[in-house]
């Protein structure tokens, strides 16, 4: 298996969120983009939302008020990462305020309004399967061999919207290593806590709870694959999945899933969520992939949060150099 | 009561229903100017139209059932007005997809019409409403005379093909088009059964002990 160095990523896609924070021309174009709208009458200008410049300034100027993450980003020598990501962040109130996290609510403003009733400590993870050293680990010792990064990443959802997200968290491969999967292990199965207590969504069965998530081994070993922890160098919110979090960059963001309890090593593919609620609409796989619609709207072009006017949706979300390469010889439109 | 002061009460309750059906998109048009429509205002927009639609639809729906049952034939004078503000809002959503959404891509925008069941329905509804807005005059009704009526029953249609366009649109939680689609199916078995036209046929049932 070819397991690519981290030096592989094109600097485009991993930018430390600060390097953003002083960037002002972000807040000219984001004025420039507002007074485009204002010629055309109020809903549109609404939609363009003219005061994401001032969100946008607010977390520039108030970065005090995000708590930062001990031994983390804050402390960073960001000059030392450089960037031609030249996308502005998706203003944190909007990644913090609007998602999808079926667990509290179906609703994208329902996960910020319902998730304080999660309990992110004591927090354990439990390791099981194809796996040489399986065990039910405590969160903070799990974590505690690593150092996590800072990756700015483009989150591309399933429902034709997308964002620009600063995050923090440990590349899995990492993890992996540590944990040493056997020669049978060939997936791995990521798990959702299950508590209708604390998930009040999960007192409806709208999905198949506990929710779960999969990845071919080769795709969670995958330099850009990281376990998150953080977004906008503080602890993740609960409602963005605390305390622990896959992210996949080049899928669609179903596949990212939340509030990890359970990580498994398996020979065969797992069987996801989404997948078996909706197994025309969703695959496994679930890589961006403008050319293969969803059977009910088109997937060729996003929703940017915070521009008018769609954008084309570019193949694995923009990732196609990095990971490309897993899929030769898969057909795409079947394995979609 | 005298003529004058029925007259008086009809403009006083045509008025309410022009401020209650009005009020929906002003909120939404205040909303929007205050930028408090939410991270994605264009789909809180289409949303939030869509819902309207469908609310006012099954609200037209319900006049004739509520005024046959009320024995209130006179609530026929609000059923158009309920009806256009219906299309109002029909065309709100239709637009905000058109313009908003999609800002006349043509090309995508014929490829969900021809391709996404869940579209196609949609539009076609809007289409008969259409058609029921431009003959709802005094003058098409006395010009398409009986089928008027023939025409104007594809406001059920138009209702279901909402109700389904609903229900396809939505991911996993599908109470809400349940909801409305029960109510439609209720409303139009009522128009097939009609109990009210059963009970003027018969004479009127005493119960022989009180």
């Amino acid at each position: 298996m070819l397991i690519r160095e981290p030096d592989d990523i094109g600097s485009s896609e991993i930018t430390p969120y600060r390097v953003y924070m002083n960037r002002r021309h972000f807040i000219g174009r984001t004025a420039k983009a507002a007074a485009a709208a204002a010629l055309v009458p109020p809903l549109l200008s609404a939609c363009a939302r003219p005061e994401t410049a001032q969100a946008r300034g607010s977390v520039e100027k108030g970065e005090g008020a995000l708590r930062p993450m001990p031994g983390s980003s804050q402390e960073r020598d960001w000059d030392a990462v450089r960037s031609e990501l030249d996308e502005p962040l998706t203003p944190y109130s909007d990644v913090t305020g609007y998602n999808n996290f079926y667990e509290f609510g179906t609703g994208k403003e329902d996960p910020a309004a319902n998730a304080h009733t999660l309990r992110t400590r004591p927090w354990t993870v439990a390791v099981e399967g194809e796996v040489e050293r399986p065990a039910v680990y405590d969160l903070d010792d799990f974590l505690a061999p690593y150092t996590p990064e800072d990756r700015v990443y483009r989150l591309r959802c399933v429902e034709a919207w997308s964002m620009v997200i600063p995050w923090t968290g440990i590349p899995l491969a990492q993890v992996i290593e540590r944990l040493k999967p056997t020669g049978k292990a060939r997936f791995v199965e990521f798990t959702t806590l299950l508590d209708p207590e604390q998930m009040p969504g999960q007192r409806r069965r709208v999905l198949d709870w506990p929710y779960v998530e999969g990845l071919r081994l080769d795709e969670a070993m995958h330099p850009l694959t990281l376990l998150g922890t953080g977004v906008y160098g503080a602890d993740l919110p609960n409602q963005n999945g605390a305390p622990l979090r896959l992210i996949v960059p080049w899928k669609y963001g179903f596949k990212s899933v939340k509030s990890i309890v359970k990580i498994r090593f398996v020979e065969q593919m797992p069987a996801t969520t989404w997948a078996m609620a909706a197994p025309r609409e969703y695959g496994f796989y679930a890589n961006v992939n403008p050319e293969v619609d969803h059977p009910r709207w088109s997937q060729a072009r996003e929703r940017r949060l915070g521009e008018f006017r769609r954008r084309p949706t570019l193949p694995f979300n923009g990732y196609a150099d990095q990971v490309a390469a897993m899929y030769s010889g898969l057909d795409l439109k079947r394995w979609f | 009561m005298s003529a004058a002061g029925d007259r008086r009460r009809r403009a006083a309750i045509k008025t309410l229903i022009w401020a209650a059906c009005l009020a929906p998109a002003v909120w939404l048009g205040a909303e929007a100017l205050w930028g408090d429509l939410g991270a994605n205002p264009i789909e809180t927009i289409t949303h939030r139209t869509g819902w309207w639609t469908l609310f006012l639809l099954t609200t037209t729906l319900a006049v004739t059932p509520a005024r046959r049952i009320a024995r209130r034939p006179n609530w026929v004078r609000y059923r158009r007005l309920l009806g256009l503000f219906a299309f109002f809002y029909g065309t709100l959503h239709f637009l905000t997809y058109l313009v908003l959404d999609q800002f006349f891509a043509w090309s995508f925008i014929l490829e969900d019409i021809a391709e996404r069941p869940f579209i196609t329905v949609g539009f076609a509804a809007w289409l008969m409403l259409l058609a029921l807005a431009l003959t709802s005059t005094r003058a098409s009704i006395r010009r398409l005379r009986k089928n008027w009526q023939r025409l104007h029953r594809l406001i059920y249609v138009a209702a279901v093909a909402g109700g389904i366009h609903f229900f396809w649109g939505v991911k996993a939680d599908k109470r809400e088009p349940l909801i409305f689609i029960v109510i439609i199916t209720v409303l139009l078995s009522l128009r097939v059964w009609a109990p009210w036209r059963r009970r003027a046929a018969r004479p009127r049932q005493v119960p022989l002990t009180e």
